[in-house]
Formats: C-alpha cells, structure tokens, sequence
C-alpha cells in the first residue's frame, strides 16, 4: 500500500462550479436512490479538474453533497492514487508508467529524463509549471514506453521524443495525445498485418439476418423458422 | 496470411481504430444485427448457446461465462439483477479491452443487452479504470448513440428495458478483483469482500449481480449470430474461440491482435510480431499471461501454446493472454523485482499476509537483485511466498508470490551466481571491520 496523507497547507474553502454542478447531478442520477453514495470517486475527480487537486474543503463539500460522513470520502481520496493530494504543475501533471512492460522497453530514461528536468518525482517542479510522478501499469503495455500527461496517453516514446512532447506542454501547446511515432492504436509498427479483408466492410455484414444459428422451435401459433 | 485467424472470422473488426467507431459503422461491421432475434429467444436459450461455445472468462480466471450466468436467480424478486462490466484493465501487459472499449464500443454494448437480458437484468454498469480518460469518453459517447437511437433503455426496439451507465474508477489495480470491484462501485475503499456470499446471492447493493469481463461480454452477440459451433470451432476442446492477445516488451513489433486459442506461442510472436528482438535464440523467458502468472523459460516457450491447458501443465496460466516477452539482455531480476514493488504499492491492506508480505518480497528482491541478499534467503523468500499464497482474501497475494517463485524455478542458478559474485569482490563480511576494531 502507499501511505498518503492531506497537504500542510489547504485552502480556506471549496465550492463546485456551475459546469461542474451540472455534472454532479448527471453522476448521481447514474445510481439508484439512497445509493448516492456510489458517485463518490467520479465527484472527487469533478473537484480535481476543477480545483487541480482534491483539498481537504473539497473532501467536506463531497461527503456533504452525498450524505456521506466526512471520514468515508477522506478514505476514498486517500486510498485511490489518482487523486492529487498536493497543488500539482500548472502546466503538466506528468505520470510516467515505470511497471516491468514499461521498463523492459525504456521507462528508466524516461524517468531519469524527468527526474533530470523537473527534480524529485511527486513535487512540484522549481518553476511550477510541472509534477512528474512515476506511477504503475497504466495498461498500454503494447505501445510501451508511455506517459499519461493530464489525463491523455502519449505512446511509444523515447528520451528524445519524450522531451518535445514535455516542452510542448511547458510551452502551452500540448501535443495530441497518441503514438509520437504514429502507429495507428496498438497495431504493429509499420501498419496493421491484419483486418485487410474488404469484405469486412463492405456492408455485407449489415445485411438483415433473416434467423439465428440453433434458434429455438417457435412457439405453436406463431410462423415457422428456419433452423440452420 | 499472418498468423492462423481468418479476417472473416474475426469479431474484433475495428481492434486498431482504423474505421469509424460510432454506430453506424459499428452496424455496417455486422454489430447490432439480428439483436432482436436473439432477445425473442429465452434466457436459457442464451445461457446454453454461450456454455455451448466454450466461452471462458476472458478477464484471466477462465471460468465458463455461460455457466456463471447460471448461477443468477431464476426469477427476479424485489432485488433487482445487476450486470456490472469489469473494465478495470489494470494487470501489467495487458492492453486488451482499451482497444474494445475505444474502437468497438457497441459490440460491447449490444453484448451488455444480451447478457443482462440472459441474467434478467435491466441495468448494467461499467466500472473503467480512472485513467482510461479517452476510453471512457468514447465509450459515453457510443452509449449516448445506442440510447438516440433506442436501441437500448426503457421502451427499446428490442423490448427489454435495459439501462447502461458507465463509472469510473481511482487506479486501484485491486478493484479489477470483482468483490474490490464492487466495493469501489458502492463508493467504498476498493477492499474485497470475503466470499461466500457469491455476487450472484448477494453482489451490488447487495442484490444479484454477475460480473464480467469486457471482452466476455463484448464476443457475445458475434457467437450468437454466427452461432456456438463456429466460436467451437477454434482452438482446442476446453480452449476454444478467438482471444485477443497484447503482446509487450522484447519483440520487434508489439502489437495487440485477435487470434485463434492454442495458437503457439512461438507463431504468434514470429508471425505477428516481427520476432523476438535479435532471433528467437536471443529469447530468455516469457510472462504469457499478464504479470500474475509464472515465467516460461525460453525452452518451454518454443512449444508452448496460448491456451489454457497448455500454459497451466507449463506451472504458468494463459491469464489475459498478455504476453511480455524478456530477451537474453533482460535483467530478469530486476524485471521480477520490479512487479513486486507493483503488487506492494496494489496492496489494499486489508489482510495482513500481503500487506506485509508483499513490502517484505519486495525488499528481498532488490536485495536479490543487486546481490547484496545472502543465500539462505533465497528459501526464506520462497517460504514466505509460499505462505502468502492462499491465506488472503482475494487473488493479489497469490498474484504476488507467483511471479517469485517462476524465477527462481527457472533461474535461480542466475540468482545465485549473482549473490556469490557480489562477495567475491569483498574479502569481509560486511560490519567485521568493526567487529575486529572492538
């Protein structure tokens, strides 16, 4: 387990967003009433693209909103690792994948590439802009090595690759997330060797089924069906 | 052709992204076809055609799915039935259901209305893991499809109500177990759940739930279609169907491909991945089926098939069927040192043998690792391992100890030569320096 604790200091007061507001009642209503409860990480991760990072406020203003006791939600945020318990970098909340997969192909560079650049992982960068956290498995293991960078997956990278993808978010004009070496999803480098068939797509598929394979006899009365 | 799989016998048809991934190219692919006929058959009907086709759970346990579906009351009673997909695709290597989940979302929706139709149930969540941020906007936005166009909710074309909602997890790799699951998806801590009770007495909000995986769902409505003797019809018996299959780490083209079971490993890596890096005599082992499993060593991996027989008379699994394949520069115990810190950062803390056990592997390992460790505790940290595995509540302490013991049933000559090389650069033993100064 990782042991995670609230930040020193916390800021006075926590209030959702008209916007976010909006999204918290779509959440609740995904779940049957009296079990509003269930929305708990999804709110959570509202206050955290709102505010940047989930407050201690913030934890009272969700176990309030839900009808949950303050110290339910306090271990929800301390136990899901996805939740910033510290102000993260304005510009770039860096995560770089550091599990076997990763590393067999590289993510030691990268890290060493962020650890050079930004300094100690899980803090905030001299200048702000940045927090670089090595985290696990984040399940793109076939576009390995990656990093997860405010929310999106950049794919396939290098040391080299890595740091124009990093400058470009500390210049405020984020890349497009995806493969930096333009494969297309997890298909093989070089383009897919499979999936070629044309017949897949030419609408033969779409044609109406007129019965279903083992289909069950209809019940007497209604019209007799093939069986294949 | 590449590898065994025909295109035409392919379910996963948009797997790389390459077409349109919205409804109507989902129907021009062959999704949503025929839904109508399936949903006239009865639940039974469904249950058996799928037991028929062989299909096991694709989510690493490989349990009958028809069969689980079973286990549901037979009726429903004031409790409503829950379908719950587990989309927390979190165990190291495997990058399967992303694919289904950005690039063929609707063959899983349709496959969450036959399967809760199947279980009598009339809602179903999706728990995704947190950070598939992408996936689950995709998936949102297919649903919001599905619904436009009533194909499913309350008063559909296909006369089952059916409600689909998709959450979210926080990156817990626990909640890909299904009572953690379950616990997250109720708003808690994701710590599991002692069974029994069984999801399908007592699961979600304590009502009948069945819990599956995404790829287990998302295969459904294609077998139904083209009916159970065709999906039969791959593999061998008791492996049967098509599998996707992610493959990661030391081979020229890691990609994720939908192939027959049981096909060898070997073909796989050769024909779909370019090879091994450096020729297949440059392999040294290979993690078949996602972290969780034991190695194979290179020997055994030349005639090893992805199935699930083949991969378990191995003393390995076929898991996820996600591959990670380590070649002869790998540094195989670090590789394994660094899946124990994994399982100890995973650790949920609630059972004291992996809270504590998984800490300690892991400081063994790295000790290991460099060779400071000393030899005696090379079965010290079986022993320990093998007194993790079995005594806790879910599966992570068993996925925990597993990856240990494949090392050093195959290299635990490497282990050792490192420990005696580590001591043959130093003379004394660490601290008699000083012993000899007092």
């Amino acid at each position: 387990m990782s042991v995670r604790r609230l930040a020193a200091n916390q800021p006075d007061s926590f209030a959702f967003s008209a916007e976010s507001l909006k999204q918290v009642k779509w959440w609740i209503a995904k779940f049957p009433e009296g079990r509003q409860q269930s929305a708990v990480i999804p709110l959570l991760w509202l206050v955290q693209k709102q505010q940047g990072w989930v407050s201690e406020p913030s934890i009272r203003v969700v176990a309030e909103t839900l009808g949950m006791p303050v110290i339910r939600v306090y271990e929800v945020a301390t136990f899901y690792t996805m939740f910033m318990l510290e102000p993260v970098g304005s510009h770039a909340l860096v995560q770089v994948c550091g599990t076997t997969p990763c590393m067999l192909r590289g993510a030691n560079d990268l890290k060493a590439v962020c650890q050079r650049r930004f300094g100690d992982r899980d803090h905030l960068s001299a200048d702000g802009k940045v927090t670089w956290q090595e985290v696990e498995c984040l399940g793109a293991c076939s576009n390995a090595p990656m990093a997860a960078i405010n929310d999106y997956y950049y794919e396939d990278l290098t040391p080299e690759t890595f740091e124009q993808v990093l400058d470009a978010f500390i210049a405020g004009k984020p890349r497009a997330p995806g493969s930096v070496i333009g494969r297309q999803g997890s298909a093989p480098e070089g383009g897919p060797q499979v999936l070629s068939d044309l017949a897949l797509y030419d609408g033969s598929a779409a044609k109406a089924l007129k019965s279903i394979p083992n289909a069950e006899p209809k019940k007497p009365g209604k019209a007799k069906e093939a069986v294949q | 052709m590449v590898g065994i799989l025909e295109d035409k016998d392919r379910i996963f048809t948009n797997l790389y992204g390459l077409h349109d991934w919205g409804l109507e190219g989902a129907k021009q692919r062959g999704a949503w076809n025929g839904t109508r006929l399936i949903l006239e058959q009865s639940p039974e009907w469904v249950c058996d055609q799928i037991k028929t086709s062989g299909l096991r759970g694709r989510g690493g346990a490989g349990f009958s799915t028809g069969l689980k579906w079973t286990f549901m009351p037979k009726a429903e009673s004031e409790r409503p039935h829950y379908l719950v997909i587990n989309a927390d695709e979190s165990e190291p290597g495997t990058c399967k259901d992303r694919e289904i989940l950005r690039n063929d979302p609707h063959l899983l929706i349709e496959g969450a209305l036959i399967a809760s139709y199947a279980i009598r149930a009339h809602t179903c969540y999706i728990y995704i893991r947190g950070e598939y941020v992408h996936e689950r906007e995709r998936l949102e936005a297919a649903i919001k499809q599905a619904y436009e166009a009533r194909l499913i909710g309350k008063g559909n074309v296909h006369g089952w109500d059916f409600d689909l909602f998709v959450t979210h997890g926080g990156g817990a790799y626990i909640c890909g177990d299904e009572t953690a699951l379950m616990e997250s998806l109720e708003g808690k801590k994701g710590q599991p759940r002692l069974k029994p009770p069984f999801p399908a007495g007592a699961g979600i909000y304590g009502c009948p739930t069945t819990i599956n995986n995404v790829e287990s769902i998302a295969v459904v409505g294609t077998i139904l279609r083209r009916g159970a003797s065709w999906f039969a019809g791959f593999g061998r018996p008791n492996n049967t169907g098509t599998k996707l299959m992610a493959i990661s780490g030391h081979v020229n083209r890691p990609c994720v491909v939908e192939e027959t079971m049981s096909i060898p490993l070997r073909q796989l890596l050769e024909d779909h991945c370019g090879g091994v890096r450096g020729g297949w005599g440059n392999l040294k082992a290979v993690i078949p089926g996602g972290s969780s499993v034991r190695m194979i060593p290179a020997h055994e991996a030349e005639t090893a098939l992805m199935d699930f027989d083949s991969l378990s008379a191995l003393k390995s699994g076929l898991g996820t069927a996600a591959v990670i394949v380590m070649d002869q520069s790998t540094d195989i115990v670090r590789a394994i040192a660094r899946l124990s810190y994994f399982y100890k950062h995973e650790s949920c803390g609630q059972c004291t043998p992996c809270r504590e056990g998984t800490g300690w592997m892991w400081r063994v390992m790295e000790r290991m690792a460099t060779g400071e460790a000393e030899m005696k505790e090379i079965d010290m940290l079986l022993d320990v391992a093998s007194q993790i595995e079995g005594h806790t509540i879910c599966g992570l302490g068993d996925a925990a100890a597993w990856p240990i013991q494949g090392l050093f049933r195959h290299f635990r000559h490497e282990v050792e030569e490192r420990i005696t090389n580590y001591r043959a650069g130093k003379p004394h033993v660490q601290g008699a320096s000083l012993q000899a100064a007092e």
